[in-house]
């Protein structure tokens, strides 16, 4: 096995383990040390590791466990993120937690958060409000503050202040993984045959999971490795993948899509390369996190920014990634996921881009109606391109 | 005033009909002359300040309501998932897009079409929703983005997070005047919002002082059937002197109800919250599977949330007339909406003690995540620490073909029975 294959074994290995074993050995070599969880889409986790903790993207479990204690605290109706998220926390498998954040993305996060701070007395559990009013001249001093408030929370908790030079020199690591995640999709968009829609998957997935020191220096390799790698361009149809901002499909689904297209962009843990520029280390840091927050962003259904109308910047994301197609799909029981859908669906349709619209669940085991779905998709796009 | 029992009923009941009846009046011509129309939502409506500017005001919440009460939800609902929107996705708004897939033809009257669309994030599908008219009319949406509860660190009104959010509440509504200003070619007048701002404190003085009457046993009024209507007014009139005086008599008659020993529901046995919504499809039949038990709904989480973003305690201070709204705006989010939703417990105990009930309803409502999600934690967690029993039940707002008869009546049927033996242990 190469040295590439058996990082992105590694990487599978890691994402599909619901015991998170790179922050059980985070913690054994940092005695003491706390962890931060939040939930999708996202949060400023530089906040955290400027406090000396380790932040950890909670993004449900998979198919991974099987969802029990959850179900008799959540409605049925609701989506399996949700819930998944929630069962880690319940089976002890997130007991070394001692903060959790769920933004305010979604009806059914903000309830989760009620739920969360009922089952767990003995954790912080916080909510935080990102601005529904993207473009309010008053955003960007609101969200500083929101931050300081989460800053004040991780001091209290960690015991620790939270200087601007420590925030900087986190925004500094973090705007490194942003860049080398950046660089990950420009190999996607310009060399699609040289990174799968998986392999791509679990480089962005895993940011969230360990250190990003350890990161970066994995992306680094990584990214040395794949011009070399021995593979040639195939005759496949370029798609965009949109609907993967919150819940995630599974890597099986993403493997059959891949089967049959180049999926050259998408919006899978959308958070996690939320800011598109680096942050600015000038000035102060908090007002600067809240700032590209706003204004040095991507987009998603769960943000309210009336300069980023969604359906147009799909449309830009497919152009500038030369496209020829998308899958627009959306999460089960997913509100803003379906409602953006028909738009999504409706844009694409007036610009005349072929499209097929899908349903998933992270849960989701068998997949064949999926492959059949999307091999005819392609096939019907390939006789005609052709 | 009367004083013989039907004369009393009648009185509140014509006033509201008559009232609801003028707003259909006023938006059917406006539909007609092109008056400028805001649509906005129940939590967070505004509607202080866009009656300053004479806007003729649409809640899309209580039309997608009486389409389902007039039992013709089904149709419209159907129009929008042939449009392209999922089962899954809210009822209100399904109906909604079908009725403005027929050109805001009602069964009530016509519905105009949007100058502007002012929202709040109280419930996130608002959002979504009016993200849909933007796309059908091109017309304005405005968010007013209103910063919830959040534990330990907005209980200080007079702490840091609280003076973040209230700062940036009055900027976005500065900047919503801004748009108003431009929409209807009218300047803000200061006095004229003072005065809506006078006769939402009326209202809401009063609006309290019904939801207090039903402390007493027998309750005067049913908070699902009754409350519903004085939800209703409450939005529709807050801030007019129509809206107070109407909470004038429903107060009076509530007071004369409990002198004249009437009970909403004849042989009162079991006092009861309703936590979320009712269906409005099945309307009728929710509310007699509960009567018939002698079971009368003298609370709601749906008068607090619902109710007009009254908070008690709460006057508006008419000397600094745009900030006490923004803190009112704010207070609301913290304690009426995502107090009363998403961390319900606290206002759950507080009601159980203060109103005497002894069980509690939870209607998980299958398109709403917003009054849902955590409905059987909160449920479990009542039971657990408080020793008082729920039921859960499960149908939607307004989509008839999620309500199922059987299942309902034997959950409520096995509910009663259950409640019966836990009150007399209690004894």
């Amino acid at each position: 096995m190469d040295e590439l294959e058996r990082i992105f074994d590694d990487l599978r290995a890691l994402v599909e383990d619901p015991s998170f074993p790179a922050v059980r050995r985070w913690l054994a070599q940092n005695p003491g040390g706390k962890v931060v969880g939040s939930f999708q889409v996202f949060f400023p986790e530089e906040i955290a590791h400027a406090a000396g903790m380790l932040p950890l993207k909670i993004a449900g479990a998979g198919g991974t466990i099987q969802v029990r204690q959850a179900d008799a605290r959540i409605a049925a109706f609701v989506c399996s993120i949700v819930r998944s998220s929630l069962e880690l926390a319940l089976s002890g498998r997130l007991d070394f937690l001692s903060v959790m954040v769920i933004p305010n993305i979604c009806d059914a996060a903000r309830n989760a958060c009620g739920v969360w701070v009922r089952s767990f007395p003995h954790m912080r559990v916080e909510t935080l409000y990102h601005p529904h009013n993207a473009a309010s001249a008053h955003a960007v001093d609101y969200l500083t503050g929101e931050y300081r408030r989460i800053g004040r929370i991780l001091e209290e908790v960690g015991g620790r202040p939270i200087t601007d030079e420590a925030l900087r020199a986190s925004i500094a690591l973090f705007n490194e993984n942003r860049r080398l995640l950046r660089e990950v999709y420009r190999i996607k968009r310009e060399t699609p045959w040289l990174l799968s829609a998986v392999e791509s998957y679990l480089l962005v997935r895993s940011a969230g999971l360990m250190p990003r020191e350890e990161h970066n220096a994995l992306l680094r390799r990584v990214l040395e490795l794949l011009p070399q790698r021995p593979v040639k361009k195939q005759d496949r149809i370029r798609v965009v993948f949109e609907g993967g901002f919150c819940e995630q499909p599974a890597l099986d689904m993403l493997a059959v899509i891949q089967n049959a297209c180049y999926i050259v962009d998408d919006d899978l843990m959308i958070g996690l390369r939320w800011i598109t520029e680096d942050v600015p280390l000038e000035g102060d840091p908090w007002r600067n996190l809240a700032d590209s927050y706003l204004n040095r962003s991507s987009y998603s259904p769960v943000q309210r920014d009336p300069r980023k109308p969604k359906a147009e910047m799909l449309l830009r994301r497919i152009r500038e990634s030369g496209a020829e197609a998308a899958i627009v799909a959306a999460a089960k029981m997913c509100e803003p996921g379906l409602e953006e859908q028909v738009h999504y669906a409706r844009a694409l349709e007036a610009a005349g881009i072929p499209h097929l619209v899908m349903e998933f669940e992270e849960s989701m085991t068998v997949f064949e109606q999926v492959g059949m779905e999307v091999e005819t998709f392609a096939e019907s796009l390939l006789f005609q391109f052709a | 005033m009367g004083t013989s029992a039907e004369e009393i009923l009648g009185a509140t009941r014509r006033e509201g009909k008559r009232l609801m009846d003028l707003w259909w009046q006023e938006m059917t011509e406006a539909a007609q002359t092109g008056r400028p129309t805001a649509y906005v939502f129940a939590m967070g409506s505004m509607a202080e300040l866009l009656r300053t500017f004479d806007f003729v005001l649409n809640f899309p919440e209580i039309t997608s309501l009486q389409i389902a009460v007039r039992g013709q939800s089904q149709a419209y609902i159907q129009t929008a998932e042939d449009y392209g929107f999922s089962p899954d996705v809210c009822g209100y708004v399904k109906a909604d897009v079908g009725l403005q897939l027929r050109q805001g033809e009602h069964p009530y009257g016509k519905v105009p079409r949007p100058s502007l669309v002012v929202t709040s994030n109280v419930c996130n599908t608002y959002i979504k929703w009016s993200e849909i008219w933007e796309h059908l009319y091109g017309c304005p949406v405005f968010v007013v983005d209103l910063p919830g509860w959040r534990g330990r660190d907005s209980a200080d009104l007079d702490g840091e997070t609280f003076h973040n959010d209230a700062r940036y509440v009055l900027g976005q509504l500065q900047e919503l005047i801004g748009l108003c200003e431009q929409v209807t070619g009218k300047r803000f007048d200061v006095d004229r919002f003072r005065e809506h701002l006078a006769e939402a404190n009326r209202m809401a003085e009063l609006y309290h002082a019904v939801c207090e009457t039903n402390r007493h046993v027998p309750a005067p009024f049913n908070a699902v059937v009754e409350g519903v209507t004085y939800q209703g007014i409450a939005h529709l009139y807050r801030g007019s002197p129509e809206g107070s005086r109407y909470f004038q008599q429903v107060l009076r008659e509530m007071q004369e109800r409990i002198r004249l020993g009437m009970a909403a529901v004849p042989d009162e046995r079991f006092r009861l919250v309703l936590v979320g919504t009712t269906c409005y499809s099945h309307f009728r039949r929710f509310v007699e599977l509960f009567a018939s038990w002698g079971g009368v709904f003298v609370h709601s989480t749906y008068m607090v949330f619902a109710g007009g973003g009254f908070v008690p305690g709460f006057a508006y201070d008419l000397s600094r007339p745009l900030e006490s709204f923004a803190e009112r705006m704010v207070t609301a989010a913290y304690w009426g909406y995502t107090g009363s939703m998403f961390y319900q417990q606290d206002w759950l105990d507080d009601v159980v003690r203060r109103w005497h009930v002894d069980g509690i309803c939870f209607h998980g409502v299958k398109s709403c995540r917003t009054v849902s999600t955590g409905l059987p934690d909160v449920r479990e967690w009542m039971r657990v620490q408080r020793n008082v029993p729920g039921l859960f039940i499960q149908s939607d707002l307004v989509d008839p073909r999620l309500w199922s008869d059987a299942q309902v009546k034997n959950r409520v049927d096995a509910f009663f029975e259950a409640l019966a033996a836990h009150k007399a242990a209690r004894r």
